[in-house]
């Protein structure tokens, strides 16, 4: 079994590489020489208690941390074999690159159709008919279309929680990313609406190279096909999430998966 | 190990355990019942064995409610997940050995008038006390979670494959002999075989302790010993 995972991964394409990362937040140590891949076109999962690093860990993958003072990367971060943290970085080509979608539901204050054309227009000047097609594109990968069809000219907000997440995940794919980051994209839906991202996601994965942090177990055994268990800042474990869930070889992955930790 | 967070759960995994070990405290005691009711042609002993048998089937019941409604509740993964679903594969080990007990102990109701050669008990008892061991090792192997003793029953099933295949002929050897004997022998040759069944049982057990504690399977290939499935023996051989 384990064999046969490894000849899988010799097979797989590193979209990301993570190399010897650490990241301060000041003169905190919050990522300690973290190295791991994202494999293209697979789901891989952070999971580990709150405070373990895996959120800083997305947000160093589309440098969201640029936005804020005194947090810093050393070490690389390989996105197609370039290094994303080279201060040279084009951020608003990386941010269409690598697109996020957080815990809440974010959508713009305005209509659903604008809050997906809204994000096409800052990268691409696109006629009207090519911007509704894009539009429909990209709520039909998130699974929203069949809802919204005949109310697209409706506030965004007017939507349900689940389906402003779907909204926001459409927003992501419209402009064509090759990453999407899921920073707990569930945690404040209800099951169905859970159950239909996940739907999603399992799509998605044929396009995208996709990266999730989750606290819902079930939830990474189930979305992804590689799982990282982060601990203080470090990577305890990475590897084939079957056997991650199945039989972690690391006592504090098996602790912490199984309820029993500290 | 560390405890989990949750105590009930906790509490729950205690539960669960304490019915596998007590299936396995009926299950030895019905093995010893059954032979000394075919032993001593005692109909009394018998009947004991049939209530043992309940109780096992009784408690396999309820195990295996328990086990559905923690996986429902608590989604076990890793090592928990390995113990509930091991336990419950037991469970239906530990079940099927009591059922073969008690069909030797209803065969001692069968053969209650017959008179028998004593070398012929002598093999039974011998075979029967085989694996009463192995019974008990493994389930010692269970309680303590000691994957090396599960691996020694688990290898020594084929002295008990040995002396099946030997008194399976000598059972031959007793009909071709003396026609009369054919019914008793016949009797004898399906509680050997029951016993025999038991023995496979136990490897099973056996090698859920391995899967339980290493998850992963015992990588090698079980030495099997029952030839009888292609022995014949002829007049005159």
């Amino acid at each position: 079994m384990n064999l046969m995972a490894k000849e899988l991964d010799s097979a797989l394409t590193e979209k990301i590489s993570v190399r010897d990362l650490n990241f301060y937040y000041g003169s905190t140590l919050a990522l300690k020489n973290i190295t791991l891949p994202l494999y293209e076109r697979e789901v891989t999962s952070f999971i580990g208690p709150s405070g373990c690093g895996k959120s800083t860990l997305l947000r160093v993958m589309n440098r969201m941390y640029d936005l804020y003072p005194n947090q810093r990367a050393e070490g690389e971060v390989l996105l197609d074999g370039e290094n994303l943290l080279s201060p040279k970085q084009d951020l608003n080509l990386l941010r269409s690159r690598v697109g996020m979608v957080f815990q809440k539901p974010t959508p713009f204050p305005m209509t659903i159709y604008e809050n997906i054309a809204f994000g096409l227009r800052l990268y691409e000047r696109l006629p009207k008919s090519e911007t509704d097609a894009r539009v429909e594109t990209a709520l039909q990968k998130a699974a929203l279309w069949a809802e919204v069809k005949d109310k697209l000219h409706t506030s965004g907000l007017s939507l349900s929680g689940g389906q402003q997440q779907r909204l926001c995940i459409a927003r992501t794919i419209a402009i064509r990313p090759e990453v999407i980051l899921f920073d707990e994209p569930c945690s404040a839906l209800d099951p169905i609406s859970t159950a239909r991202i996940e739907a999603t996601i399992d799509e998605l994965k044929n396009e995208f190279t996709i990266a999730i942090v989750t606290h819902n177990m079930q939830q990474a055994a189930r979305v992804s096909q590689h799982t990282a268990f982060m601990y203080l800042g470090e990577l305890v474990e990475f590897g084939d999430t079957k056997i991650i869930f199945m039989n972690p070889s690391d006592r504090r992955t098996q602790d912490y998966i199984t309820g029993r930790f500290g | 190990m560390n405890e989990h967070t949750v105590k009930s759960y906790e509490d729950e995994f205690k539960l669960l355990d304490r019915r596998i070990a007590q299936m396995g405290g009926y299950a030895e005691k019905l093995l010893v019942q059954a032979m000394n009711a075919l032993e001593r042609r005692d109909p009394k002993l018998a009947e004991n064995a049939v209530a043992s048998d309940e109780m096992i089937d009784q408690l396999e019941r309820d195990l295996q409610e328990q086990v559905i409604v923690m996986i429902a509740k608590r989604q076990p993964l890793a090592n928990d997940l390995r113990h509930i679903m091991t336990v419950l594969k037991i469970a239906g080990d530990l079940e099927r050995i009591g059922d073969l007990a008690k069909n030797i102990a209803k065969r001692a109701l069968a053969v209650a008038g017959e008179s028998w050669p004593k070398p012929l008990m002598t093999g039974m008892r011998h075979m029967t006390e085989m694996v009463q061991t192995q019974l008990k090792d493994v389930l010692d192997a269970l309680a303590s979670l000691d994957p090396e003793k599960a691996m020694k029953v688990w290898r020594s099933d084929q002295q008990v494959d040995a002396m099946y295949n030997s008194l399976f002929r000598e059972l031959l050897t007793y009909m071709m002999e003396d026609p009369r004997n054919i019914g008793l022998c016949t009797h004898f040759l399906f509680g050997a075989k029951n016993i025999e069944r038991i023995g496979d049982h136990t490897t099973n057990i056996a090698e859920n302790v391995y899967y339980l504690v290493h998850g992963v399977p015992i990588a090698d290939d079980r030495p099997k010993g029952d030839r009888t499935s292609s022995t014949l023996i002829t007049p005159g051989q």
